[in-house]
Parts: C-alpha cells; sequence; structure tokens
C-alpha cells in the first residue's frame, strides 16, 4: 500500500484498503477557524450533543481576520472564544498568540506524521508535508467531528509526483510547487492524493516542503503527502511529546500516474490571473505593473521566506506607488524576523510589517484591492475577487519575486535584475 | 424528482465567486444567498429566485472549503448542481447541507441556458425537456442518499445518533 492508504486503514481499523472504497476514520486532530469555526459551533449545537468528543484534539486558532477588522468577526472571535471555555478546548491560540492556522498547526505540535487530521479550511493538506493525511472539510462535517470524533474519507487513487534536479540559484520550492500545477492543472487531481517524492524533495527544507503540501489542494487534491524522514522527525520530536507513529509507503505500493519534473533548468514562475494552473515562466511576464506586493500567508510567510526576501530588498527602497506588505505568518517567526533583524530590513525598504494573520491573502483584511489594481502575492490563489474588487489581479510566486518586483514595481526575475 | 430551468456556468468555477470572502461574516443563510455568485454574475440570486439547477463544467466549486458557498446557492433557489466533475470539498460541503449534487458527463455540451431540465436523483437521470436528452449521471451511494433523504448531514446525525426528540 501507498502512504495514504496505509495511514486510512489503520484509522479504520482495517488491515487492507484500496482506492474507491469508502472509510470511517477515526480523527487524531481537528483543527478550525474565526471564520468557519462559528458555522461549526452552530451546528454543533443543533445536533444537540453536549461535549465535543475529545477536547485535547480540537485545536482553534484566530487568523483570518485578526485583530478582528469590524463588529462582525469581533462577534465570530468572541463566538469561539466561549466555545473553547465551555468545552475546555485548551488549544486556543488566540489574537497575539499564535498565527496564521496552518503554520501554528505543526509548529506547536499538533501535527504528527502517520495521523489523520482534519480543518475546516481546504489548506489542512499544508500537513501532509509531515505524512499526515490531513485533508480540508466544511464547517458542519467538523460539528460531526466534534461530536463524534469520526469522518467518513474515499480512499484516493493517488498520483506519485517525482521531483529530480538541483535548483538554480532564486529558484525555490514555490516555483517547483507552480511549475507542478501548471502541468497537473486546476483539477488534474480531483478527488486524489499526491505523493512528492524524488531527491529534489529529500532536499528541501521543512518550509519548503510545506508550500508544496500547502498548494495541493490546488490541483484539487485530497491530500499531498512527503515521506517523513529524518528531518521531518527532529521537527516534530523537538515540537510534541507524544509519540509517533510513522508510515512509509511500501516499495510495491499502487499509484495511478506518476509525473516527473527536473528543475535543473527552471525559472522562476508565476502564476497569472485568474487562474492558479495557468503558470508562466517570469520572462513572459515580467515588466507587467504592480500596485501591491504581498509577502506571507500560510504558503509562503515563513522565516525561510522572509530572509530570502529580506535579501533581496536589503539597502534599496520599493517603488514608487507600490505597496509592499510583509507579514510573518506566526508570532514565533514574527520574533525571529525582529530579532534577526529582517523586520528593520523590510522597515527601511518602505514596507509594511503586519502581525500574523491571513492579511490579504483571502481578501478579507489589510490589503484590499479596489478595481484595477494588481498584485504580486507569495500566497497560494488568484481567483477572481480573491483580495478584494472582483476587477483586481492577482499574480502568484515566490518570495525573492515578490521582493525584487516590489523594488521594480513590475514583475520582475529575480535571477536577472536585482542582485 | 427536482425540476427547474438550467443556468450554466464554464470550467472551474471557485468559491470565491460562488461566495466572495467579504461575505463570510454572515451566518445567516439568507443573507448569503444575496450575494451567491456575486463574483461572476450580481443577478444571480434574482434569477435563481424561481429555484434553477446550476450547470457546471469541470471541477465545479474549487478552492476554499466555505460550507457558505453551497448554503449560499441553497438558499438562493438552486435545487441541485450538476457538472462534469466537482472540487470534493464543496461536493462534500453540498451533502452535508442538503444541497443534491451529481456528477454527470456530458451535461455541458448538452444543456443550453434555460433549458427546463427533469433529475431523477434516486437513478442518476437528467432530462433535458427542451431538446430531448437524457444523460446517465453517476449514481450517488447509498449513505449519501440517505443523508440526503435525512435533508442534510446534521439531520442524518441527530437521528442515527439519537438526539432528535
Ligand atoms: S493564509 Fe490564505 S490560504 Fe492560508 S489559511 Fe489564510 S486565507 Fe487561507
Amino acid at each position: 500500500m501507498n502512504i495514504i492508504e496505509k495511514i486510512l486503514a489503520r484509522a479504520s481499523e482495517k488491515k487492507t484498503v484500496s482506492p474507491g472504497e469508502i472509510v470511517e476514520a477515526n480523527i487524531d486532530v481537528a483543527m478550525t477557524h474565526d471564520l468557519t469555526g462559528p458555522l461549526a459551533i452552530k451546528s454543533f449545537r443543533e445536533i444537540g450533543v453536549k461535549k465535543v468528543w475529545d477536547s485535547d484534539k480540537i485545536v482553534a486558532i484566530l487568523d483570518h481576520l485578526v485583530p478582528a477588522s469590524s463588529v462582525i468577526s469581533a462577534g465570530l472571535h468572541k463566538t469561539l472564544r466561549e466555545f473553547v471555555e465551555e468545552q475546555g478546548i485548551k488549544n486556543f491560540y488566540d489574537v497575539g498568540r499564535g498565527g496564521v492556522c496552518h503554520q501554528v498547526m505543526p509548529e506547536q505540535g499538533h501535527v504528527r506524521p502517520g495521523e489523520v487530521i482534519v480543518g475546516s479550511d481546504s489548506h489542512t493538506c499544508t500537513y501532509g508535508a509531515f505524512g499526515a493525511f490531513a485533508t480540508g472539510i466544511g464547517s458542519t462535517e467538523m460539528a460531526a467531528v466534534f461530536a463524534t470524533g469520526k469522518l467518513w474519507f474515499r480512499v484516493p487513487e493517488v498520483i506519485k509526483v517525482e521531483a529530480t534536479g538541483k535548483f538554480q540559484n532564486l529558484v525555490s520550492a514555490k516555483d517547483l510547487t507552480l511549475n507542478i500545477i501548471g502541468k497537473i492543472g486546476a483539477d488534474g487531481a480531483i478527488y486524489k492524493g499526491l505523493e512528492f517524492c524524488g531527491p529534489t524533495i529529500r532536499e528541501l527544507t521543512i518550509d519548503g516542503r510545506m508550500v508544496l503540501a500547502n498548494m495541493a489542494v490546488e490541483m484539487g487534491a485530497k491530500a499531498g503527502l512527503i515521506e517523513p524522514d529524518q528531518k521531518t522527525l527532529d521537527y516534530v520530536q523537538a515540537r510534541t511529546d507524544k509519540p509517533l507513529k510513522p508510515l512509509k509507503s511500501d516499495a510495491d505500493a499502487t499509484y495511478e500516474k506518476v509525473v516527473d519534473v527536473d528543475v535543473s533548468d527552471l525559472e522562476p514562475q508565476v502564476a497569472v490571473p485568474h487562474s492558479v494552473d495557468n503558470v508562466k515562466p517570469v520572462s513572459e511576464v515580467e515588466g507587467t505593473k504592480i500596485d501591491q506586493a504581498f509577502i506571507g500567508s500560510c504558503t509562503n510567510g515563513r522565516l525561510e521566506d522572509l530572509r530570502e526576501a529580506a535579501k533581496i530588498m536589503k539597502g534599496k527602497k520599493v517603488a514608487k506607488g507600490v505597496r509592499a506588505i510583509v507579514i510573518p505568518a506566526s508570532q514565533e517567526i514574527y520574533l525571529n524576523a525582529v530579532n534577526e533583524g529582517l523586520v528593520r530590513t523590510f522597515m527601511e525598504a518602505g514596507a509594511t510589517v503586519g502581525n500574523p494573520n491571513c492579511g490579504p491573502c483571502l481578501g478579507g483584511h489589510m490589503g484590499i484591492m479596489t478595481d484595477g489594481e494588481a498584485c504580486i502575492s507569495t500566497s497560494n490563489r488568484n481567483f477572481i475577487g480573491r483580495m478584494g474588487s472582483t476587477k483586481s489581479f492577482v499574480y502568484l510566486a515566490s518570495p525573492v519575486t515578490v521582493a525584487a518586483s516590489a523594488l521594480t514595481g513590475k514583475i520582475t526575475d529575480p535571477t536577472k535584475k536585482v542582485q | 424528482m427536482i425540476n427547474g430551468k438550467a443556468i450554466k456556468f464554464g470550467n472551474n468555477i471557485d468559491t470565491d465567486v460562488i461566495l466572495p470572502g467579504p461575505y463570510l461574516v454572515h451566518t445567516d443563510p439568507y443573507e448569503l444567498a444575496k450575494h451567491a455568485m456575486a463574483g461572476l454574475d450580481p443577478e444571480f440570486p434574482q434569477k435563481a429566485a424561481e429555484g434553477v439547477i446550476v450547470v457546471g463544467a469541470k471541477n465545479f466549486g474549487c478552492g476554499s472549503s466555505r460550507e457558505q458557498a453551497p448554503i449560499a446557492l441553497k438558499f438562493a433557489g438552486v435545487k441541485c448542481v450538476l457538472a462534469e466533475s466537482f472540487a470534493r470539498i464543496f461536493y462534500r460541503n453540498s451533502i452535508t447541507i442538503g444541497l443534491p449534487v451529481l456528477v454527470c458527463a456530458g451535461v455541458s455540451s448538452k444543456v443550453n441556458e434555460g433549458d427546463e431540465l427533469v433529475v431523477d436523483l434516486q437513478n442518476g437521470k437528467v432530462e433535458n425537456k427542451t431538446n430531448g436528452a437524457v444523460l446517465q449521471a453517476t449514481k450517488l451511494p447509498e449513505f449519501i442518499m440517505e443523508i440526503l433523504d435525512d435533508g442534510g448531514l446534521i439531520a442524518h446525525l441527530k437521528r442515527s445518533i439519537g438526539t432528535n426528540e
């Protein structure tokens, strides 16, 4: 069996499972946040169960509109605060305590290889970077998990993505991820699982692996996993005392197909509006004017990303007329960025550095665009209206491409111009 | 049997256009319904009010996990969604909230905007009254039909856990 089949088999107390089979799995961890949590709570109350199945297995995080952006969002936060209090949920990350949910979850030791994790957020698949089966569900399904601790899954067919080659300077995991999405397509892995393998993946840092897993859902995938190795165990063991039960694919595991990618000659990539699979090498879109540059989100708001972006921006100035917004993905990253002088670098360049939260990524708060504006962003979606006006434009790229573009006011190849 | 006029959409209709992020702060389904499809067609709620069937192409409902997207459609008047394929979270959410969704090969070419459709959920049959085409959709598994018959996952759980008074 492959890693996904093994995890689902164990979680549903079966010896083997195969694609197409529907199983009922025991849930190890359930995560919810300020935008989908209140609806889950409302549904939970409607079900009529008084107590959640296991208060230690639930994690609640305020991150989408943080600090509260309006009276309504303040109300959503209050709903969640009252619920965790009432239910005795200790794993609650309030304003100033956590950051973007998908960063906080692994960072605070809530993600472990071999486990089944659900979140009422589509990018829950990020935890696949640690060899967990993690997937997004809706609010009412989350309520069902709160009540029963179980959920049905269809065992997916799995596509294996095998990456080889060494990256050129300033080309990174984000470029590889966008390239894969361009190849597989926004609907190429609907209802399927992805397993990212190969020497290039092994070489990636944890931060880099999280970018790949994060965007699995952008191909329609249910989950995107990377086999746990020593790097994974080192990261996880430093953050949790719980025993680990990692699983790996068998050598003779079956896959629906194998997609090969060689990164040796890969150029920086950009996903152009309004679809994530509309991916082009940066050379084809160079010179496109931008009004805003965003470095942050659950895709690329990590320390490694901020370090790389700061290297590009150090001693330089953000172009006139451009708003550069930098948002570290968590309190821990923010503090490290302060200590390493990265925040100073960004501020001296003329960027705004915001508190950890989702920021403009979903157009809810901090950096919403009006008609006709364009943003180059390290986040994961460029759908119509994603960052505000339905007449605005979002380009997706790596932290260094976004940083270089912020300095020139146009989409810029970081490997050529700004060195 | 479900019947209604078809309103058609293309490939990769994402949940950000079905219900844009800023409206997620609402919890009242009828408030959400006022903004259904706001990212593509602000007139949609008026058009859907009489009860319609949405016809999508590939990857309908991709993107965020927001359950508010199918809720907005359902409360705007959408009785059923037919598509060549669905994004999985949208698909699950629709069933959860009691909005029937059927994977129906050929639907995007055999149905035009405004055609009168009749959908037989039990058997997965879709009939186009306007041009006479009959399509076979993928039948829903038994346990999903049970959830839909109960009116969604909450009602289904109430019945199975026994919290139904
Ligand atoms: S950063 Fe963006 S994609 Fe990530 S959880 Fe927040 S809104 Fe979703």
